[in-house]
């Protein structure tokens, strides 16, 4: 067991990171959560002050492309944080430790630090067949999960397989992967979505949780509302041209080269909430929109069952992928017109009488009154 | 000269059905959903105008969505109009009629199908409101205004900067987020649109076989209706 755990700082001095690069860094990280200048001194001091957080890392039914993410980052820090400096007392990706040691460093970091301890997790739960689509050191993913979670102080649910199943859980999800969030209750659980998430959002939770002890503000979803408020359409630079309507209308077109707003192959921008405007990707360099790509929608619930990715309307459920609701809509309509036709003719001749009545009435009359 | 005229039967009442409020109501409806169909159209599937301008000399889309917004708040208000006037209008306009509670209800929705959607029985079959298959019809169409107001105002919220439309943000993570909601509204216009293309066909049609004048009982306001003696209570006496 270790006695006085050195604080952050004190690790990252170690490993020979500057004081200038240390607050290059906490600002970064107060800037990405959006907090006050005052929050960034709180960031220092508890970085200064505070060992690591001990985290037990769960790798189930994933790809660990969270992981990856993570270690592309803006930041050296960033990926320092998580992957050397922070965490891992275990995880079956990166830890050196195998089989019955892993296990052990597992246990103890679950039995020395109870309700201390932050459970990440990356991938979903299969629940089909009692989960035998994964299982780690023969027990299902389920009743690791279970167990790790009884003592965690809080859950950090890494990416959309975890946060809401991802491609596993996608129609007619064979393994019943299943989120995070249905499974474990009565823990404070922060969903940080996207197929993967950005590396800096990774962090800055992690940041956040370090500094202030407790999960950040969240929305409807569970996501950190601190990068998960806006949608990627607030922050898109091509959306002067959704604005005045200049659209790509093929991947090949003029309007393709000039840059124009991607709403007509599929972007999923006006309906997704993520920070890859303002942040973007691997050192900021792109996002997909900025790489002439819709947006998949990544960090929203069922992306992979709300397509196809490039068209604008999900297709029709029970009526094929090409089915879309306006094509179904028309179909309808059409078929309306012609039941109104056919309803329209059977009237005039099932109800001949009742149409004609008032003319017989009348010839009636006029007989009457010539007689 | 001939001319084909009948006189009227002595039997033949005005009743007035419509009052002013649900008459503004229904035409102010009306219009509504027929320009945010045609705007939410222009939503989901944008023209395709092929042009090398630069973004800052055009707004025609913000326009169409701007457009959509205001036909949204004038539908919402008009709706929840309605919805107040079902409680204090007169007894045809009152929600008790809509909702198919009783069994007579029931009865008179069977005999609507009966003689005027599949015309197995000779008709007619006179009420001095709506019909029960018609009201019944409406309150199905009340309740997807409903959502329809749910799902575009949830939407909006995220876009207005406005406090109205974040009283029903609530709703959309309800459905699973943005992407299905927008699906949903989507799918409502087309409902409106079937709805629309049945309801002025069967209105049409009542008047034909009727001749109650029901086309514009909803612009005037009153419908003729003839008096059976031996029905009592089937035609009452408005005033
Ligand atoms: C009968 C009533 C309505 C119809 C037929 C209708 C129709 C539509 C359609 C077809 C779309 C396009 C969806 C797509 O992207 O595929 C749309 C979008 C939208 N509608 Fe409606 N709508 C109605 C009422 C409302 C109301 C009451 C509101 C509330 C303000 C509203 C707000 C919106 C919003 C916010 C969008 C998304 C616009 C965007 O992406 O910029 N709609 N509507
Ligand atoms: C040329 C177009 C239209 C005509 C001539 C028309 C006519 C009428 C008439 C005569 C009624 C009373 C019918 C009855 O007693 O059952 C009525 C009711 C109604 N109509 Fe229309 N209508 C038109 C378009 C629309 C449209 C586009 C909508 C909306 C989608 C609509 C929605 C309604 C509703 C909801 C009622 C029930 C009104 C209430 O009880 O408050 N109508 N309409
Ligand atoms: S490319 Fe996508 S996110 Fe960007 S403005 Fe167009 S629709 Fe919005």
């Amino acid at each position: 067991m270790t006695k006085k755990r050195p604080t952050v700082y004190e690790e990252l001095q170690e490993k020979g990171y500057s004081r200038r690069e240390f607050i290059t860094f906490c600002g970064l990280m107060g800037a990405w959560l959006g907090l006050e200048a005052s929050g960034v001194t709180q960031i220092v001091k508890a970085l200064e002050t505070k060992p690591r957080l001990p985290v037990i890392w769960l790798h189930l039914q994933e790809c660990t492309c969270c992981s990856e993410s993570f270690i592309r980052s803006s930041h050296p820090i960033v990926g320092d944080i998580v992957l050397d400096k922070i965490s891992l007392d275990y995880t079956e990706t990166l830890m050196a430790a195998a089989g019955h040691q892993a296990e052990k460093s597992l246990h103890d970091t679950m039995k020395n630090h109870k309700g201390e301890y932050i459970l990440m997790v990356e991938g979903s739960i299969p629940t089909k067949e009692d989960g035998i689509y994964c299982c780690i050191g023969g027990k299902s993913a389920y009743e690791v999960l279970k167990e790790a979670a009884t003592g965690a102080k809080a859950i950090v649910a890494w990416g959309n397989c975890a946060s809401s199943g991802c491609v596993q859980a996608a129609e007619p999800n064979p393994t019943g992967a299943t989120p995070i969030h249905k499974l474990v209750h009565g823990k404070p659980l922060i969903n940080v979505q996207g197929c993967p998430p950005i590396a800096e959002v990774m962090a800055g939770v992690v940041v956040h949780i370090l500094t202030f002890g407790r999960i950040p503000a969240l929305d409807s979803l569970n996501r950190p509302k601190a990068f998960y408020s806006r949608r990627v359409h607030d922050t898109c630079y091509r959306r002067p041209n959704y604005d005045a309507g200049l659209f790509v209308q093929t991947f090949d077109d003029e309007n393709a080269k000039r840059g124009y707003c991607l709403y007509k192959m599929g972007c999923k921008g006006p309906n997704t909430y993520n920070s890859c405007g303002v942040i973007r990707w691997n050192n900021g360099v792109s996002f997909p929109i900025q790489s002439g790509h819709p947006c998949i929608g990544c960090s929203e619930e069922n992306f992979w069952d709300n397509g196809p990715f490039y068209e604008h309307l999900k297709s029709f459920p029970g009526f094929g992928i090409e089915s879309t609701a306006d094509k179904v809509g028309l179909g309808l309509g059409v078929a309306t017109g012609a039941a109104i036709t056919a309803h329209a003719v059977a009237t005039n001749i099932r109800k001949r009488k009742l149409i004609n009545k008032g003319l017989k009435e009348i010839e009636k009359e006029k007989e009457n009154a010539k007689e | 000269m001939e001319q084909n005229i009948l006189k009227l039967d002595p039997k033949l009442k005005l009743v007035y059905v419509w009052q002013q409020p649900v008459r503004i109501y229904h035409w102010t409806n009306a219009l509504a959903i027929l320009v945010l169909c045609l705007t939410g159209y222009l939503i989901g599937a944008p023209l395709a105008i092929q042009s090398g301008a630069e973004a800052s000399y055009s707004y025609w889309f913000g326009i169409v969505r701007f457009i959509h917004f205001v036909a949204g708040y004038v539908f919402f208000f008009n709706f929840i109009f309605r919805i107040y006037w079902g409680f204090v209008g007169n007894e045809y306009s009152r929600w008790n009629n809509y909702i198919p509670l009783k069994k007579k209800q029931w009865k008179g929705i069977l005999e609507v199908l009966k003689i005027d959607i599949f015309q197995l029985k000779l008709g007619p079959y006179e009420t001095v409101g709506h019909n029960a298959l018609a009201s019944t019809t409406y309150f199905i169409t009340f309740i997807a205004f409903v959502f329809q107001c749910l799902t575009g105002f949830g939407m909006y919220a995220a876009m207005s900067p406005s406090w109205f439309p974040k009283l029903f943000a609530w709703f959309v993570p309800l459905v699973g987020g943005d992407l299905a909601a927008r699906h949903i509204h989507h799918l409502l216009m087309w409902v409106f649109i079937l709805f629309a293309m049945i309801h002025i066909y069967l209105v049409f049609y009542h008047d034909f076989i009727e001749r109650n004048g029901v086309t514009s009982s909803m612009i005037g306001g009153w419908k003729f209706i003839e008096v059976h003696d031996d029905e009592k209570g089937e035609v009452k006496d408005e005033r």
